[in-house]
């Protein structure tokens, strides 16, 4: 089936407020795409599932792209058919200030890690997840890294997370105690004496 | 290394700490081994040791300058990374690649799957206490890696293709050096065999461990070997068909549960035994039919300022599977948002979900056949 063939039976099974706004322009969206309502997303996931028809019963990739200037968070689900070779990509787009929708865990298992990753990185809440927990990033970690107004921390636990230019550090001919060092290292904590500063703090 | 955590005195359970340095977690990985005994009750794998944000990373630079940078996604298998942003960029943009360019893809990605195969077959064997056979596998890698050096300079992270086809030709004499590798290569493929995947007692140390259905597969989505071991058939190179691989002649192998169940650790590692001898396949084919396009053909025609709106998701059949990549343009010199979907990151779902009961030594086992490498899963 053709996405938009896929659009058109759940639109008419869904109604239009739940899937709704087909994009196919060849020109831009390579991957025709369709909106779907937060709060419907898993019944709409389980119907591909579950239906013949669709058979989806791969679920590709699950990730989030954040609009400020929508001030909207989009979660996008690449769904494949391995029975029928077709796929079909949903888009939800949540409220960036509380981004919250139904996890699709229990439809495919494999939205369990996927959902982990997007929660981690785009800080999006999937109501229900069985064990939403940061992923990559360490438990103690501020923010939300894919968001577009993310500014990265000076250091994290005494470590500085900005290293000076080495291009200017080869410049320098003359290693100089005082003042030699170019502004960017002198602002962070000096990166040759990274554990020092930790068994400083430590003790 | 490991250490030992006596929950409670009165009872046999204890937790284990697996990992970041375990030598079979195959780059830097931590398991939290709950067991009781040798008899794991529950693993929670923990990952991000190597989380580099390449996703961030790409937003930062320009869709040529962020092509070196997908070689760190999987640097066991970089050809593939390229290949993806590569394909990925193409299909932003509409652009098509000269046909002499997409066979040169080929021949670098096969010698890659050969070369990424012969590191976790090895590797797999040295984790349940064959030391011989990764020697041996090491040694074939080598001829691959000064292969693709004459190639493109570069032994791990190649940054070979370009968007829009690929950055140098063949040199001179180069074919026939892969030729004559080829030809050791089958004989030296049924020696492993005999050594290794049918030795009797590395067939009973992993028949019927850790079997994955292809139901099970395929709802936490395992891809590439990993599925096709479930007795999924399934390959991107003959289901989507992508670039040249419609005319190449090849066989997709599937896990027949030879010595014991479809989808045991067994059939992971005879898989990949058989996709090398696939990809030997494919590259004798390639090598003779790059001849009937013209040389100096290598880059297609690009628009002048790559500055595309829309988005794209590409596929293509690395090593480890499925490996999509996800780009949204709007118009800028940077892509909005990247995205690359692996197949190490959904093979980690599945350990914690098929470990408990498992033997504490065929946890090894499970995570050596399905083939995870570190930074592909923490990118």
């Amino acid at each position: 089936m053709t996405p938009e063939a896929i659009f058109q039976r759940l639109a008419d099974s869904f109604g239009a407020e739940a899937v709704f706004e087909l994009h196919a322009d060849p020109a831009k969206d390579k991957d025709p795409w369709f909106k779907v309502a937060p709060a419907q997303i898993e019944k709409v996931c389980e119907r591909l599932r579950d239906d013949p028809d669709f058979a989806c019963d791969y679920l590709e990739c699950v990730t989030g792209v954040d609009y400020p200037s929508e001030k909207k968070i989009a979660v996008i689900y690449h769904v494949n058919s391995y029975t029928l070779k077709h796929r079909v990509v949903l888009k939800c787009y949540v409220d960036r200030e509380a981004p919250a929708l139904p996890t699709v865990v229990n439809v495919w298992s494999t939205a369990n890690w996927q959902e982990r990753e997007c929660f981690d990185l785009l800080g999006v809440l999937f109501e229900g997840h069985p064990d939403l927990r940061r992923l990559l990033l360490p438990d103690d970690w501020e923010g939300h890294p894919l968001r577009k107004d993310y500014a990265e921390k000076a250091d994290y636990h005494g470590i500085p997370t900005t290293r000076p230019n080495p291009v200017e550090l080869f410049q320098l001919k003359v290693p100089v105690r005082d003042g030699g060092l170019p502004p960017a290292a002198a602002a962070g904590s000096a990166p040759q004496t990274p554990g020092k500063d930790k068994e400083a703090k430590a003790s | 290394m490991s250490e030992v955590i006596f929950a409670n005195e009165m009872d046999e359970e204890m937790t284990l700490n697996m990992g970041p340095h375990h030598p079979s977690t195959h780059g830097v990985l931590r398991f939290v081994v709950q067991s009781d005994g040798e008899i794991i009750r529950k693993v929670t794998p923990d990952v991000g040791f190597l989380h580099r944000s390449i996703e961030k990373i790409g937003e930062r630079n320009t869709y040529p300058g962020f092509m070196p940078y997908t070689d760190r996604v999987d640097y066991v298998a970089a050809m593939f990374a390229n290949e993806s942003w590569a394909t990925a960029c193409e299909k932003l943009m509409g652009v098509t690649v000269p046909k002499r360019a997409q066979y040169l893809r080929v021949i670098s990605c096969e010698l890659n799957r050969i070369s990424s195969h012969m590191i976790a077959l090895g590797a797999t064997a040295m984790d349940i206490g064959a030391v011989t056979p990764f020697p041996w596998t090491l040694r074939e890698r080598e001829y691959i890696n000064d292969f693709v050096e004459e190639l493109c300079g570069a032994r791990l992270t190649y940054n070979y293709h370009r968007i829009g086809g690929v950055s140098f030709d063949m040199p001179k004499g180069w074919r026939d050096k892969v030729r004559r590798w080829l030809d050791n290569f089958d004989p030296i493929m049924q020696e492993f065999d005999r050594l290794i995947t049918l030795n009797d007692i590395f067939v009973r140390r992993l028949a019927n461990v850790a079997v994955i259905t292809g139901a099970e597969a395929k709802d936490w989505g395992l891809v590439g070997p990993n599925l096709r071991a479930s007795g999924v058939k399934w390959d991107l190179r003959k289901d989507d068909g992508y670039s040249v691989y419609p005319e190449l002649e090849f066989d997709v192998p599937v896990g027949t549960g030879a010595f014991g169940t479809v989808g045991d650790c067994w059939d992971r590692f005879w898989v990949r035994v058989e996709e090398c001898r696939q990809s030997a396949r494919i590259l004798r084919q390639a090598l003779d039919k790059i001849d009937e396009h013209p040389e100096d053909d290598l880059v297609g025609k690009l628009p002048k300022k790559l500055r595309p709106d829309g988005e794209a998701y590409s596929r293509v059949e690395s090593a480890r599977g499925d490996m999509g990549c996800y780009v949204i343009g709007k118009g800028a010199e940077e892509p909005y948002r990247v995205r690359f979907r692996t197949g190490s990151f959904t093979s980690m779902g599945i350990i914690s979900a098929k470990s408990p009961g498992l033997f504490l030594a065929d946890l090894v086992a499970l995570i050596a056949t399905l083939d995870v490498v570190a930074p592909e899963i923490d990118r």
